[in-house]
């Protein structure tokens, strides 16, 4: 009976009971130097400012004046210590929707509100289709998405949908608001289907690992590891990645 | 996860509702002798629990105006799947009561209740599926969770069915339902037991290494980027205590299968009839502590992010 019913799940391993479609031919991501990132919250500021003025927006906040300010926000950035005192280093992590190649928030959704572009593979909510039942954001390993308290829909990163195309803006700035915003350049932007894009050449030179690759989501978004790098005069091959003990 | 009252009230009831729908089908394909005013009251009762049911899964939504869009997405999606065979449960429950008196015996008493049967078990299984296709939601992603949706449907189902012909004198009926209620209230606890004994020694896929791409053996979070929580803080965690945690499964243990055994056996052996009432009052709370159990146990990896306010 239990191999029956684990047949019967033989589509539990997997959230589409449909085979996911072939991948698109453009991924736009961001990819994220850890090495860089120095945990000032930029990213998310700009992102609020720029997001809940733009056609996501607006991004509601509750008490917001009050002691306990809550709303919606697209990015975090999160800090972690890794490693045992005294060798310990303190990584600042910056968290947004990943825009995932096999993204398991859009098949579960009841009424197609969530999608993923096929042009640009941006994983994207209707606003106006979006009852607000919130099984994406259970579907989403990530916590990337976060339902809006007073418009009642989901909300999450659109990577500056509605700037990176704008022909009004200055090519160089159609870029998504955190990446603009980033004073130490830690945040890249580029199609990850693009061999020889700033963000496939980045991932490929410096080792850029995705989230969670046990639940095989194949996130566009990858991360670059933080490199313990020699001093100058140093033998460089005495740099090596964080936490691993060895030399790359 | 946090539980939402809606979604354990919706599921609890809708469950106890098919469960006595199945009760009733079953009853009336084996010719168990039952008056057609009997078979009336229970199909109304199955089909206000399903009403309230549905009622309570709209209270889950933030824009119940839209809800008639949840239908569109049912190649891809349980839960679409689900907004379309509840209703067509409700309708075919309304379409049997209307039946009874009316229709030819073909219908009423083979076509009709064969339908609600199965369709029944489809709602069964796809709110199982809604939960149990979360891949990494390891507590859901198993086949105990389809297991457990449909015995504690019909082991609730079978009570109540049994308590409504306890109250209407329906002996024959009684008779029937009375023991099938007593084996799949044990064999409902018995699965139940093992999901909630697995679930509780899963060791999760998900660390916090895998989640951050941090490889160090030691590593902590300082900040979750926000002081005051968020829609991840609120959604995915219940708050509940330890304490709590064991006492509320001591309650589901007791309420849900202990206590209504004992009031069922009672019943069966001195054949008082009030007791099989009691039996369901008593299942009741334990249901709808069991099913919010089911929610508050299940671990979402996203709560990996959210460890340490500063």
């Amino acid at each position: 009976m239990i191999a029956a019913l684990k047949a019967l799940f033989g589509a539990g391993d997997t959230v589409a009971p449909t085979p996911p479609p072939p991948s698109a031919a453009k991924q736009l991501a961001l990819v994220i130097d850890l090495n860089v990132c120095v945990g000032c919250h930029a990213c998310v500021t700009s992102c609020k400012e720029w997001n809940t003025s733009g056609s996501a927006g607006p991004l509601t906040d509750q008490n917001a004046y009050g002691a306990n300010p809550t709303g919606t926000f697209f990015n975090r950035v999160q800090t972690y210590e890794a490693g045992v005192f005294p060798d310990t280093d303190t990584v600042h992590f910056p968290k947004s929707c990943l825009h995932c190649e096999d993204p398991p928030c859009v098949p579960v959704c009841p009424t197609g509100a969530s999608y993923k572009r096929k042009a640009d593979g941006i994983v994207l909510v209707d606003y106006d289709k979006c009852i607000g039942c919130k099984y994406c954001a259970w579907a989403c390993p990530y916590g990337a998405r976060e339902i809006d308290e007073e418009r009642q829909v989901m909300t999450k990163c659109t990577l500056c949908v509605d700037r990176i195309y704008d022909p009004l803006l200055a090519p160089e700035d159609r870029k998504p608001a955190c990446v603009k915003a980033c004073p130490t350049g830690a945040r890249l932007f580029g199609d990850v289907k693009d061999p020889d894009s700033e963000v496939s050449r980045a991932i490929r030179e410096r080792g850029g690992y995705a989230l969670m690759p046990e639940w095989q989501t194949s996130p566009a978004n990858q991360y670059l590891p933080r490199r313990i790098t020699a001093a100058a005069g140093e033998d460089a091959s005495e740099a090596r990645e964080l936490g691993t003990g060895r030399a790359e | 996860m946090n539980p939402a009252f809606s979604v354990v009230a919706f599921t609890t009831l809708a469950g106890a509702a098919q469960g006595l729908i199945v009760a009733l089908a079953l009853a009336v394909l084996g010719g168990v002798p039952m008056t057609p005013a009997f078979l009336a009251f229970g199909l109304v009762a199955a089909f206000v629990l399903l009403c309230a049911g549905l009622a309570a899964s709209f209270l889950h939504l933030g824009r119940p105006a839209r809800a008639w869009r949840a239908a569109a997405m049912w190649r891809t999606s349980w839960l679409s799947r689900e907004v379309i065979v509840l209703p067509a449960l409700i309708t075919l429950v309304a379409l049997w009561w209307l039946a009874i008196e009316a229709a030819p015996p073909v219908l009423a008493r083979l076509v009709l209740p064969l339908a609600a049967i199965a369709v029944a078990a489809l709602l069964w299984y796809c709110t199982a599926m809604i939960y149990a296709c979360l891949r990494f939601i390891e507590e859901w992603a198993q086949p105990l969770t389809l297991v457990n949706f449909v015995l504690l449907g019909i082991a609730s189902g079978f009570v109540l069915a049994s308590a409504l012909a306890a109250l209407a004198g329906e002996r024959q009926f009684l008779a029937a339902s009375g023991p099938v209620a007593i084996v799949a209230t044990l064999v409902a606890w018995a699965t139940r037991m093992a999901a909630l004994r697995r679930n509780a020694a899963i060791r999760h896929r998900s660390t916090l290494q895998s989640a951050t791409g941090i490889r160090a053996a030691r590593l902590v979070q300082t900040s979750m980027g926000m002081s005051a929580g968020s829609f991840n803080t609120r959604e995915f965690f219940h708050r509940a205590s330890q304490l709590a945690m064991r006492r509320i499964r001591l309650a589901v243990i007791v309420l849900a299968f202990a206590a209504p055994l004992v009031a069922m056996l009672l019943a069966w052996a001195t054949a008082a009839a009030p007791l099989w009432v009691v039996a369901a009052l008593l299942q009741a709370p334990g249901l709808l502590a069991d099913r919010w159990y089911f929610f508050a146990q299940a671990k979402h990896p996203q709560n990996l992010y959210y460890q340490v306010v500063s």
